[in-house]
């Protein structure tokens, strides 16, 4: 198989890098291990738009996390998912906090930041009335907002794909293919592809990626697992995100409410050795509690209707620039001694929020390799598929009778119906599995975990892609649900 | 009062055996429309995949399979006259009595009724809320889950098994996968006794050599993809595992049959008043709740033992939604004295709540509750009024698995009407 660009990595940096590049006339193809795009740290993750107070002034992950924050309304318009500008807070607890405020304060006028404000502790105890007693003050940050993680990255795809990208998922790289210290392809498990340029942006793996061309030898990720409870919708609700303030273990535990109406509380902070270790632990989930506990005595750990873990793909990468003492930041550069490579790596917290801007930067790279000429009939705008729970009765009914299956309710926590599912099923990227359909239309996220659903769902896939129950997976290969008929003799 | 036109007499949302017989008795009390909407292809709710027998002994002094059960009632509601709206969601119920429903036939669409009667049942409680440690595998279900997997679509969720919780459906369970050439390794249970009945115990595990392990609990799942193993370790009083007694067990699934929550989304929505303990609403003798016209019954109030107590739960409510819906025709609601029914001595929770002692001069009240703990000796089921004992009974033994239960007559209906409240007492 030949073509211009090959993307390894169909996470939401990824993808957001094939859609920036389906602008231009290339033949890019972007390959995805799992069974469906945005299934790493795209999929468990603090699903946050960063303001960029946070990260070390001078660093990358500081100019690209205010770059990309400002990126993400044009984003969310054309690509028409889910992001609302709801602002964070930074809560100083105690006397004691209440420097470090203005640290925070500091650094993100020095990143460009804008609108930051210090606020006293009446001011967010009025604002956030479930705050502590003890607060001291907060950083308000405005630019800081939610979005739905699984839809940008979905959407991205999609729209890469309408604009001709194309995406095997399924297919998993192996090694490069060098010649006369050029990449001109990639060995995948599914044969070889031939290309002129090679983008890596393979999330945890991004380093042994980058080792399987020579790259930066010295450069080592180590994931950092963080555990997350999503709290009953019926009991507990938070409009709006709040911070600690951060230790040297990172931003701390936070809590923040989805665009889909879910208050999450997270994340735990562990390296850990294993790059597929999603594990929950006792510890984490106790960790979890005791920590939001400083912001929020009143939480309470039976409010858990569902957990979950990812990833963050921790790397040593120093700063390119000289003058900051900084040994965890973003790469996103040519590779230094081999020609056709590109890395994205150490994508990290602030990640998502820079990903927009990390795929302008990779296509500016790649206007350096290669000549890109603008197509003419470039779309950008991709539009979501209905979902009748969000619509008005008459709208709703109206759908209904264009399509009866959007009658019929398959996951009635989270009121979603056949339609959906089965379009979703259907979609220019099909979403072939019980967790890529969860993902993407919210179904069996919601008290009962899938108690109604899962039996139902699987029915639904077997029946659409036409193939047995039997084969019907959670997440792709390896994981079927169902394992043989009754009244058969087992095996 | 206004005379309102409405869609139906009486809507039963469920047609589990608690809407099944609220819907007959809504008819047999004189009602001319009375619907009732299910999300399901059939009426007969849970009851359809519970193919095994023990239902029916107390109301048919049969030993039934769950649908047998299910058709007797299913039966006497179609000939009755009882009107079904099937394959339906309902989405919302308001307080004017309007029910918004969705389905693939007729689309959204609003109905309205003079009294409603919700018999939503219960769901199972989920892996997350009981906080299960390790990976996220396929291969982690509850115990109902699998149920309708093998008894409604004839395939099996997995070859070996262990299932944490002693519920009833998952003992039932571990019975009915062995029977299909399963292998059930043990059933781990945290408590220090058996959360379902004693006959499932000895049906369903002892007669096929499936070990039951008390105190024990499932401390971490393994495998990536699919179930690989779990981890089974001994706790302590405060059920956390204590180290060094952790085992593996290989096995490619866990069913989970850790408890039953009251499918309350709906009622709570609406604004019915709920009772923390029980997870369901409180009621009073007749399943009223605070808002007037809006009745429940079934394993929505409280999770039952025996489905023949739910059907008789459904009877009351439905009689009591039919006076009401003709009441309001002629113009006739009233407020009845209410006196509140606490909890006593080893009791976790009574149903109903409150009594209407008026309702004694027509109906004996039966009042259910569940123990906190096993006592096995013999004991004394009793009820007081201050000082005064009110009712009494004695039993041979209570456990919390079953549900215990004594009934007020007519003949203590003046030491009530005195009472500010009694207070139900197992010892």
């Amino acid at each position: 198989m030949d073509c211009d660009v090959v993307i390894i990595g169909g996470g939401v940096v990824g993808c957001l890098i094939a859609r920036e590049l389906s602008r231009f006339s290339l033949k890019t193809l972007l390959i995805e291990k799992e069974s469906d795009v945005g299934s790493g740290t795209s999929a468990a993750n603090s699903a946050l738009v960063h303001a960029g107070y946070d990260p070390v002034p001078g660093t990358l992950k500081a100019s690209l996390n205010v770059r990309g924050n400002a990126m993400w309304d044009r984003l969310s318009q054309e690509l028409d998912f889910d992001f609302k500008r709801c602002g964070d807070y930074v809560v100083a607890i105690g006397e004691d906090e209440l420097p470090a405020l203005q640290t925070l304060l500091d650094q993100g006028i020095k990143n460009g930041v804008q609108g930051l404000e210090l606020i006293s502790a009446e001011e967010i105890k009025q604002r956030v009335p479930q705050i502590n007693p003890e607060a001291s003050g907060a950083l308000f940050a405005p630019t800081a907002g939610v979005c739905d993680t699984f839809g940008v990255t979905v959407a991205a795809a999609e729209n890469a794909l309408a604009n001709g990208v194309e995406i095997l998922l399924d297919t998993a790289f192996e090694d490069f293919l060098i010649k006369d210290n050029n990449v001109y392809g990639i060995r995948t498990n599914r044969g070889d592809i031939h290309c002129k340029v090679v983008i890596n942006a393979a999330g945890v793996y991004a380093d042994d990626v980058m080792h399987k061309a020579g790259c930066r030898p010295e450069f080592k990720i180590t994931p950092r697992r963080g555990e997350y409870c999503i709290l009953d919708p019926e009991i507990f609700t938070i409009d709006t995100v709040l911070f600690p303030v951060p230790s040297n273990k990172g931003k701390g535990v936070l809590v923040f409410t989805t665009t889909h109406g879910n208050t999450v509380i997270g994340p735990t902070s562990e390296f850990v050795h294993d790059k597929e270790d999603k594990e929950i632990t006792p510890t984490g989930q106790a960790y979890l509690f005791e920590n939001m506990k400083k912001l929020i005595p009143s939480i309470d750990l039976r409010w858990t209707i569902a957990t979950f873990a990812g990833l963050r793909a921790a790397g040593n990468a120093v700063c390119l620039n000289p003058k900051v003492d900084y040994h965890a930041d973003f790469i996103v550069e040519k590779a230094a001694n081999v020609g056709g490579l590109i890395h994205c790596a150490g994508i990290e917290s602030p990640g998502l929020t820079s990903a927009p801007a990390i795929a302008e930067r990779v296509a500016a790279l790649l206007q350096e390799m290669l000549t890109l000429t603008t197509k003419p009939d470039w779309n950008p705008i991709r539009k979501r598929r209905p979902s009748p729970k969000h619509l008005s009765f008459e709208a709703r009914k109206a759908l209904i009778e264009k399509d009866h299956r959007y009658g019929r309710i398959v996951c009635r926590c989270e009121g979603v119906t056949e339609g959906e599912i089965v379009a979703e099923i259907h979609a220019p990227l099909p979403a072939k599995t019980y967790d890529a359909i969860k993902r993407r239309t919210w179904t069996g996220t919601g008290r009962c975990q899938g108690g109604f659903d899962m039996t139902r769902v699987v029915e639904i896939l077997a029946r659409e892609l036409g193939v047995s129950p039997f084969e019907v997976t959670k997440k792709g290969a390896g994981s079927a649900f169902v394992c043989r008929k009754t009244k058969m003799e087992a095996e | 009062m206004i005379m309102r036109k409405t869609d139906y007499d009486v809507i039963v949302v469920g047609g589990g055996p608690a809407g099944l017989a609220a819907a007959i008795s809504a008819k047999k009390e004189g009602c001319d429309r009375v619907l009732i909407v299910d999300r399901d292809v059939e009426p007969g709710g849970i009851l359809l995949q519970c193919v095994h027998n023990g239902f029916g002994l107390d109301t048919f002094k049969e030993d039934l399979p769950g649908p047998s059960y299910a058709q007797r009632y299913i039966d006497k509601a179609r000939s009755c006259g009882v009107e079904f709206l099937l394959n339906t969601m309902v989405l919302e119920v308001h307080t004017d009595f309007t029910v918004v429903v969705t389905n693939d036939l007729s689309g959204v669409r609003y109905l309205t009724a003079k009294s409603i009667v919700f018999t939503m049942g219960c769901r199972e409680r989920s892996r997350a809320q009981i906080r299960v440690p390790g990976s996220r595998p396929a291969g982690v279900y509850t115990a109902g889950t699998a149920q309708r997997w093998v008894n409604i679509d004839g395939i099996m969720p997995g070859k070996k098994f262990v299932i944490l919780g002693s519920g009833d459906i998952g003992m039932i369970m571990a019975r009915r996968l062995t029977l299909e050439g399963a292998k059930v390794d043990r059933v781990v249970e945290i408590m220090p006794y058996l959360s379902g009945l004693s006959r499932n115990l000895v049906q369903c595990l002892q007669d096929y050599d499936i070990p039951l392990f008390l105190r024990h609990t499932v401390s971490r799942i393994l495998g990536k993809n699919r179930v690989e193993a779990v981890e089974i370790s001994a706790v302590d009083e405060k059920m956390q595992p204590i180290e060094g007694t952790s085992e593996i067990v290989m096995c490619d699934t866990l069913l989970l049959s850790v408890g039953l929550i009251p499918e309350n989304e709906l009622t709570r929505r609406a604004g019915v008043k709920m009772d923390p303990r029980i997870g369901g609403a409180v009621v009073d003798d007749g399943y009223g709740v605070n808002i007037p016209g809006f009745f429940v019954a079934g394993n929505v109030v409280h999770v039952y033992d025996l489905v023949d107590y739910v059907s008789q739960a459904g009877e009351i409510a439905g009689r009591s939604a039919a006076q009401f819906a003709m009441k309001l025709s002629d113009g006739k609601a009233q407020a009845e004295k209410r006196i509140p029914v606490d909890a006593g001595e080893h009791v976790r929770y009574v149903v109903p709540q409150q009594i209407r002692p008026d309702s004694l001069s027509k109906t004996p009240i039966t009042l259910q509750m569940r123990v906190t703990q096993p006592l096995e000796r013999a004991v004394e089921v009793r009820v007081v009024a201050g000082e005064t004992e009110v009712a009494k009974k004695r039993m041979a033994y209570a456990r919390p698995g079953e549900m215990v239960s004594i009934t007020l007559t007519e003949k203590m209906q003046d030491v009530i009407q005195q009472a500010e409240r009694l207070t139900v007492h197992v010892g």
